[in-house]
């Protein structure tokens, strides 16, 4: 841990993948343009000229045969990576991974399983318009037989992503397009974070702000900005979003009393939701404010800068929710 | 066949619009004054001309990501279309869908499409719609190889051949799927071998060739036209740029002999020697409807700029057709 060698959140991925592969010749990559060309978003690059045509493979633009591919494989007894480009590409892909992958386990009694990991990018600010920029997570979250990871930093990317493959269950490894350069030390050797397990980010006594991916780092930004009108912040970043990590942010709410939950997706039944409720259910005596929920209006992405800006949660809008919870009295 | 001049101009002209929008557009993105992600369809135009000047108006097309090019030959608007490019309030879309989504339903065009492969379901719609309600008309599907690894392109062959619809399937045979070439994701040279399976007739054409395309574009539409059901056309084309973009970004995947190769049967220049040949043109027409469409295209770019953005309200504007819902 003592080195500081720094990874972007892109390389921290592949190094994951990296160091899996050579650790277990189960282990196998599979999806579009990952081959000679190393993925769109260049997670994938040199894995193929390290490890092989046979243990990555190019497949053709076919998500739901590269997601069958991934449940056939595994049941069978290897350990696949598979990709799928973009997010928005699991709804081409959605009967392998809802009423296959996440069931096959609980529909045979137990008698499969499905120790695979399907990876793809999501999230917004590219400009790529409503069908490259969606947060489709609360989806996958709702799906029993399935783990649902958001990494928000390299260093959490890598040792999730390693828990992933290890994991014996279907896991969705969801990287988000607009971190995959952001750069930070990440430990040369491998190392796991157990699925399932938050992090407080940044401890505070005021308000709790709950938030993942790219608004984990967005929600720092507002800290910042409120620690200086006074406003201590606690951050807590649950990395996986399924299963939740709901005694972490059950006891922040508990120390702080009021909670702030920020989501880039469309904040109607998304995560920010769920959360909410497991705090009412859980801390409501506690409460000195409703739990308020940051996430994006209930339209598709838009196109345009002009309109993707004004939709997409920022430090802007987490810290103005924020003082609206603390203006609660 | 053949194709009186004033037809051979009409394609010639099609063709000459997509590549100047396109030059354009690829100008703008290498400026950054492009957001977003951009497919251009140059060395490809003979395809989209080809086959939409065999359409009427009322015809129905659907498109791919790579869809300027078939807007462009249904007739589009340069200025809606610019504008759309450049995300503002008066284009297509008003700035909601882009490059991706440019679409225009009033002239058929049923939009491009982010999702490979999700185009030739709709086209199947529409065929459906065109059938039901009697009135003649066709509709097409363009879609690429790489589209047809896809259950949604094989789902809808199918089903167009089953109920026996108006509709031609158009496949522009690039030979890569982004950087990835045709061999490796299929075991077959020719996608039209596919056609057969659904029980339709298919043919192969040079997709650089407009009159060629253009040639079978007329059988096909007038079979569907005529109550014949579905068919498939194959052109063999080949994209001049990246798969978005203009420069090759990343590591090489074609070499750039390949890339000259194709090059030299640019579509365009091609038939401009034959028409001047064969004495249907002078190169003195061509320098003018290069001028006059170039002027077309620097209007749409000042209209674009000039043009003011998408206020936030607009946001959840459009999300349903009457302003209901959640939030
Ligand atoms: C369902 C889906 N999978 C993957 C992609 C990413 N993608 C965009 S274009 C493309 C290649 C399409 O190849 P082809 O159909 O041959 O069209 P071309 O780009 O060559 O015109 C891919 C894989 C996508 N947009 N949609
Ligand atoms: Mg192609």
């Amino acid at each position: 841990m003592s080195d500081e060698r720094k990874l972007t959140y892109a390389q921290a991925f592949n190094e994951a993948v990296s160091q899996m592969m050579e650790a277990d010749p189960d282990v196998f990559c599979a999806g579009e343009d990952i081959g000679a060309f190393g993925g769109v978003f260049g997670t994938f690059a040199g894995l193929q000229a390290k490890f092989g045509e046979k243990r990555v493979v190019d497949t053709p633009i076919s998500e739901q045969a590269i997601v069958g591919l991934g449940v056939g494989a595994s049941v069978t007894g290897l350990r696949p990576i598979v990709d799928l480009m973009f997010m928005d590409f699991i709804c081409v892909a959605f009967d392998q991974i809802v009423n296959q992958a996440a069931k096959l386990k609980y529909m045979f009694g137990g008698d499969a399983t499905l120790p695979m990991t399907i990876t793809t990018a999501g999230g917004g600010g590219l400009s790529a318009a409503a069908q490259h920029s969606q947060s489709l997570e609360a989806l996958l979250c709702h799906i029993p037989g399935l783990k649902v990871v958001m990494p928000s930093n390299p260093y959490d990317m890598k040792g999730l992503m390693i828990s992933c493959i290890k994991e014996n269950n279907p896991t969705v490894m969801i990287k988000h397009k607009r971190l995959l350069g952001m750069s930070a030390p990440v430990p040369t050797e491998a190392y796991g974070i157990p699925l399932g397990k938050g992090n407080i980010i940044r401890p505070g006594k005021d308000v709790t702000i709950v938030a993942y991916a790219r608004m984990a780092n967005e929600a720092i930004s507002a800290a910042k900005e409120l620690a200086e009108e006074g406003i201590d912040c606690e951050i807590i970043d649950p990395r996986t979003l399924q299963p939740l990590d709901t005694d972490l942010i059950i006891d922040s709410a508990k120390k702080t009393n009021r909670v702030v939950v920020a989501q880039e997706a469309v904040r109607f039944g998304g995560l920010g939701a769920e959360i909410a409720s497991q705090i009412q259910e859980l801390a409501f005596d506690y409460l000195d404010a409703p739990v308020s929920r940051i996430g994006a209006p209930f339209s598709p992405v838009p196109f345009s800068p002009a309109l993707e800006s004004q939709y997409i949660p920022d430090a802007k809008s987490i810290a103005k929710g924020v003082r609206d919870v603390m203006a609660r009295r | 066949m053949d194709f009186s001049s004033a037809k051979q101009f009409d394609l010639h002209r099609r063709m000459v619009r997509i590549r100047l929008f396109e030059e354009a557009a690829g100008r703008l993105a290498e400026a950054n004054k492009l957001p977003g992600f951009l497919h251009l369809y140059v060395g490809e135009e003979a395809v989209a001309s080809g086959v939409c000047g065999a359409l009427n108006d009322d015809d129905h097309i659907t498109s791919t990501h790579r869809g300027h090019g078939h807007l462009v030959a249904k007739g589009g608007d340069f200025n809606r279309m610019m504008a759309e490019l450049m995300g503002k309030s008066t284009g297509y879309c008003k700035g909601k869908g882009g490059s991706m989504h440019i679409s225009d339903t009033s002239l058929g065009m049923l939009g491009a499409n982010g999702i490979v492969g999700a185009g030739s379901p709709i086209a199947v719609g529409a065929a459906f719609a065109n059938k039901y309600r009697g009135r003649g008309q066709v509709a097409v599907a363009f879609f690429g190889d790489g589209s047809t690894n896809i259950g949604a392109f094989h789902e809808a062959a199918n089903m167009a051949c089953a109920l026996h619809l108006p509709i031609v399937f158009a496949c522009e045979n690039n030979e890569y799927g982004e950087f990835t070439p045709r061999d490796k994701t299929m075991a077959i040279t020719d996608v039209v071998d596919r056609a057969a399976g659904y029980g339709m007739p298919g043919v192969i054409v040079d997709g650089m060739d407009v009159i060629a395309v253009h040639e079978a574009a007329v059988e096909a539409v007038e079979r569907a036209r005529q109550g014949g059901g579905p068919s498939m056309i194959e052109a063999k084309t080949y994209r001049f740029y990246n798969h978005h973009g203009v420069q090759n970004l990343g590591l090489k995947y074609r070499s750039d002999e390949e890339v000259a190769v194709w090059k030299l049967r640019d579509p365009i220049f091609t038939f401009e020697d034959r028409m001047i040949e064969n004495g249907v043109a002078t190169r003195a027409n061509f320098d003018d409807i290069w001028a006059e469409l170039r002027a077309d295209i620097d209007n749409a770019i000042q209209f674009a700029e000039d043009s003011p953005y998408p206020t936030p309200d607009q946001i959840t504007v459009n999300v349903y057709t009457s302003m209901t819902g959640a939030n």
